[in-house]
């Protein structure tokens, strides 16, 4: 796998450049607040070890004044980060007003399929699991959940948006440098729900435009007589019933496209990286990978297995 | 301030043992195994309520040690998804559902009356009918588990997920049923609790002079009954949806998803402060009794109490954030959140006050009462992160939040409680527990606890979300894992240290005088362990601090019956008498009632007619509970 990054504290979007200003913000009132109750602890600890006698509550040490200084300061702290995350929350909603770029992203157990919309039919594409973008291009992602709730959540990029059955949502993301970025499912979502990640591939506009090109394209013919009689066990068996290869007979659409599935870094929603040993090893055993998944082991002679991998893994 | 209180009772006059002796053959259980099941006293229902608990968070623990195993290495094989999902849901639901609520309000079961000053709780047998009602809730969830039919869904069982379409089989079914089970436990205990504190305090306990610990039980039984119902209805929904085909959470055919999760929260949000209040109320009495003072500004802290159990209700959104509701409506969840913290930050003050003002005693149960501050503090902390909508959106769902509500729940709750049973097992049980012990057990807890739950700040901040059976080597989670898991084995032998400790003491702890601590509450005022009629002669709180003000002798009220089982009721508000009104006897009919209802709910998991057919038993076991016996009636006080 390409080297990727996942953290939400290395900041490569414009909403997540604001949720780390409300993280700064919210480090620094709390580390303060914490810092004080720690203290004031601790003196009270000591000073309790000397005292020969407890205060009668009677008499006035001043602790009161004290009180009231200290309710004065944490309501100061909690206006502070309302107002705060109200104004955070505003600029992260007015950043996602323009859109130069539409996806629709429908999570499934347990993997995403991506469609890139395009008025145009001709012009828009499916893939599965992987996302590229181009830097510095306001994107609109419609999100849709056609089983149970899901979650996007790309942490480089922005914070969480569920998907849920019934409802249309969707995130406004604009990515501000180029890499990689995992993305992860973060709503449980059943038995695999540790293994459905999503690749971000945030690159120049001109490698964009030369991805995008390449995604439109129909799938390659086999080159070579195994990847041929590949192509043939394929749409003999159960395989075009799930998985669609643009250009061929194989139009399912349960599960992922794979017109272009060996120029994609990683199988199965991230569970193995792309190559094409463990693209024959997913299709041997996809059960044995990832348990509970929903790609039925399908008995193939080794012959057709190979053959098969040797086909798929043509489709760049 | 500490000396021995003397008792208002002269052991060598005649009549005052005569006395006694009327009243324990009054207030005895009958012998034998129906007798053991009839059991209707407060103490020994208390006391097995808080023994079935503490089980019940054995086992959890055991559970997220295994987790914890699992996570320890990236890429671990040892457990599968399909256990895995097992595991944290049992472990969740173990905790949220068997132990803490549980054992807060067994707590209040076993002090309330003691602290109140009388002689059983109010409705002695329902009181009885819940701790079945639990048990048996309990049992059946962990006999479906041993079966491989354990939920699998979360503790939340979020729909569509937990619905008819995704999770076929009955695991689900069970963890719902187990839903009905143990809140209607809970709901049966907190109309009893509510009851007792209201109109059985001792004649001049004033709800101003009223113990924080009583205070704290009495909101959070509150709670109970405004937050139980809304996941009963959920859970009966859930149940209705999977069975018989009602379609309430299925957008298809005009249900809604988000349906449940404003039913679940609106009960899962106040849950949570159901869960601690009653620790805020241990650590109210511990710091007292240990600084040599009362709390300060105790109205300050009786106000905070309740605007944290009203404002509970108010921030169930803010479990929601992610799920795309308007955003305005989401800023008066994060107002609402961030207000919260107010009154918890005046009580964190005023109980370093206190400590600031007395003359502390380190003994084991300060310390804990030490710790739930460093730790609490630091949960309450990460809360008010949690309320602000665009910080919730990154760290919802992560390890972020799996540190936070540990740092809550362990800090607010289970710190708490271990420094309550250091503090009232010798009057529980007439015999302390052993201080060495005691401070290693809670070193190793406070350390284990902290390295187990701090690195998951910081893989939350790295992106690992909850709830995923392994995660890949590339991530970079596997050092910050280990360390966690490390940390578990130390906490692990820190509870256990605690057992050890328990087992210890019951065969050879030093024996307990009534007061060994020279606390200043009415619990203190009987023997330890109290007799079964609690006090020879009703209390007289004519102070807030009686034991304090009246080291020597308590006033004491006359006039209650010997030979009759009868509680002196007063009112709510000044606590004057009011009436004498008469107790039940022990009755086998609770048990029995509880063994029927468990028979419909377990029956109505496999067939909707469980409901008619189990209603039966149901009907007679209540009518042989409630039927009329000649001598039951209220007296006016003459």
């Amino acid at each position: 796998m390409t080297p990727f990054e996942h953290s939400v504290l290395d900041v490569a979007g414009v909403q997540n450049a604001y949720i780390h200003t409300m993280w700064t913000v919210l480090l620094g009132i709390c580390a303060l607040m914490y810092v004080l109750v720690l203290g004031f602890l601790l003196w009270a600890l000591l000073r309790a070890r000397r005292t020969p006698d407890p205060v009668r509550p009677a008499e006035s040490t001043g602790v009161e004044s004290a009180l009231y200084a200290w309710i004065g300061l944490v309501i100061v702290g909690l206006f502070g980060i309302t107002i705060t995350s109200y104004a955070v929350d505003r600029a992260i909603f007015a950043a996602g007003q323009k859109s130069g770029l539409a996806l629709e992203v429908t999570s499934q157990q347990w993997w995403w399929d991506i469609k890139y919309q395009n008025d145009d039919p001709s012009q828009s594409f499916h893939t599965a699991n992987e996302i590229h973008l181009p830097v510095n291009v306001p994107v609109t992602i419609s999100l849709r959940s056609p089983d149970v709730i899901h979650s996007f959540w790309v942490p480089n990029l922005h914070g969480k948006q569920d998907l849920i059955p019934g409802r249309d949502t969707d995130i406004h993301l604009r990515p501000t440098r180029t890499g990689v970025f995992r993305g992860q499912c973060a709503e449980f979502c059943g038995a695999q729900h540790a293994n459905m990640a999503v690749y971000v591939f945030v690159e120049s506009q001109q490698d964009f435009d030369r991805w995008r090109a390449g995604q439109l394209q129909a799938a390659t013919a086999p080159t070579g007589s195994t990847a041929a009689q590949g192509r043939d066990s394929f749409m003999t068996s159960a395989c075009p019933l799930c998985h669609t290869i643009r250009g061929t007979d194989a139009a399912g659409v349960t599960g992922p496209d794979l017109t272009h599935v060996a120029s994609r870094a990683s199988l199965a929603a991230g569970a193995l990286d792309y190559n094409r040993g463990n693209l024959a090893a997913w299709i041997a055993d996809p059960q044995g990978i990832k348990p509970g998944n929903h790609m039925p082991t399908v008995g193939l002679s080794p012959q057709d297995l190979q053959s098969i991998a040797a086909y798929l893994d043509g489709l760049k | 301030m500490a000396t021995e209180v003397t008792f208002p009772r002269d052991e060598t006059t005649r009549a005052e043992a005569a006395t006694h002796e009327w009243l324990s053959r009054t207030w005895a259980t009958p012998q034998g195994l129906i007798g053991w099941l009839s059991e209707v006293d407060h103490k020994i229902v208390g006391r097995r309520s808080l023994i079935t608990a503490v089980a019940f968070f054995a086992l959890g623990g055991l559970l997220a040690l295994t987790m914890r195993v699992q996570l320890a290495k990236p890429d671990n094989n040892l457990i599968g998804p399909d256990l895995y999902n097992q595991l944290f849901s049992m472990h969740g639901s173990t905790m949220m559902f068997l132990f803490a609520v549980p054992v807060m309000q067994a707590l209040g079961v076993y002090l309330v009356p003691l602290m109140v000053g009388t002689r059983a709780i109010a409705f002695p047998r329902l009181n009885a009918f819940a701790f079945w009602v639990y048990l048996f809730g309990g049992v059946m969830l962990y006999v479906a588990f041993a079966l491989n039919i354990g939920p699998d869904t979360g503790w939340f069982s979020y729909v569509p997920l937990s619905g008819p379409q995704y999770s076929s089989g009955k695991r689900v079914d069970f963890w719902a049923q187990m839903i009905t089970f143990t809140e209607l436990s809970s709901l049966a205990i907190a109309v009893s609790t509510i009851c007792t504190i209201f109109k059985q305090r001792a004649p001049g306990m004033s709800l101003q002079k009223m113990p924080l610990f009583v205070w704290a039980l009495l909101v959070t039984n509150f709670m109970v009954c405004f937050a139980m119902p809304a996941v009963m209805i959920a859970s009966t929904y859930l149940l209705l949806d999977r069975s018989i085909a009602t379609q309430f959470f299925n957008p298809a055919e005009g249900g809604d998803p988000l349906l449940w999760q404003h039913l679940f929260w609106f009960f899962g949000h106040p849950e949570v402060y159901i869960i601690f209040i009653p620790g805020l109320g241990i650590v109210s009495a511990i710091t007292a009794t240990f600084s040599g003072r009362p709390v300060v500004a105790y109205p300050l802290m009786v106000l905070s109490l309740l605007a944290t159990g009203f404002l509970a209700f108010g921030l169930w959104v803010h479990h929601m954030f992610a799920t795309g509701l308007p955003r305005l409506g989401d800023s008066f969840y994060t107002a609402a959140s961030a207000m919260i913290a107010l009154p918890s930050g005046i009580q964190i003050f005023c109980w370093i006050a206190t400590m600031w003002e007395g003359r502390i005693r380190f003994t084991t149960p300060m310390l804990f009462v030490i710790g739930f501050v460093v730790v609490f503090v630091l949960g309450g902390l990460t809360g008010v992160m949690l309320a602000s909508v665009p910080m919730d959106l990154q760290v919802h769902d992560t390890y972020f939040v799996v540190a936070h509500f540990h740092y809550v729940l362990i800090g607010g709750a289970v710190f708490p409680l271990l420094g309550g049973f250091y503090y009232w097992f010798p009057k529980m049980t007439g015999r302390l527990l052993s201080e060495r012990l005691g401070k290693w057990n809670f070193w190793l807890f406070f350390i284990g606890f902290n390295v187990t739950f701090f690195p998951m700040h910081i893989l939350g901040l790295e992106g690992m979300p909850r709830r995923v059976y392994t995660y890949s080597a590339q991530l970079g989670w596997g050092s910050m894992n280990l360390l966690a898991t490390t940390g578990a084995f130390v906490l692990a032998i820190g509870v256990l240290l605690f057992l050890v400790n328990v087992a210890r003491s019951l065969r050879s702890g030093q024996r307990a005088a009534a007061n060994p601590w020279g606390a200043s509450g009415l619990e203190w005022a009987t023997d330890s362990p109290p007799p079964n009629y609690n006090f020879a002669h009703i209390p007289v709180a004519e102070t807030s601090e009686p034991l304090w003000d009246h080291p020597h002798e308590l006033p004491v009220a006359h006039g209650l019956r010997l030979d009759r089982r009868e509680l002196l009721l007063t009112s709510v508000g000044e606590a004057s008498p009011d009436l004498r009104e008469p107790s039940a006897d022990p009755s086998i009919w609770p048990f029995l009632a509880a063994l029927a209802a468990t028979f419909l709910f377990i029956l109505s998991i496999f067939t909707p007619w469980g409901l008619y057919i189990g209603a039966v038993p149901v009907a007679i076991t209540l009518i042989g509970w409630f039927w009329p016996r000649p001598g039951e009636s209220i007296e006016r006080e003459g």
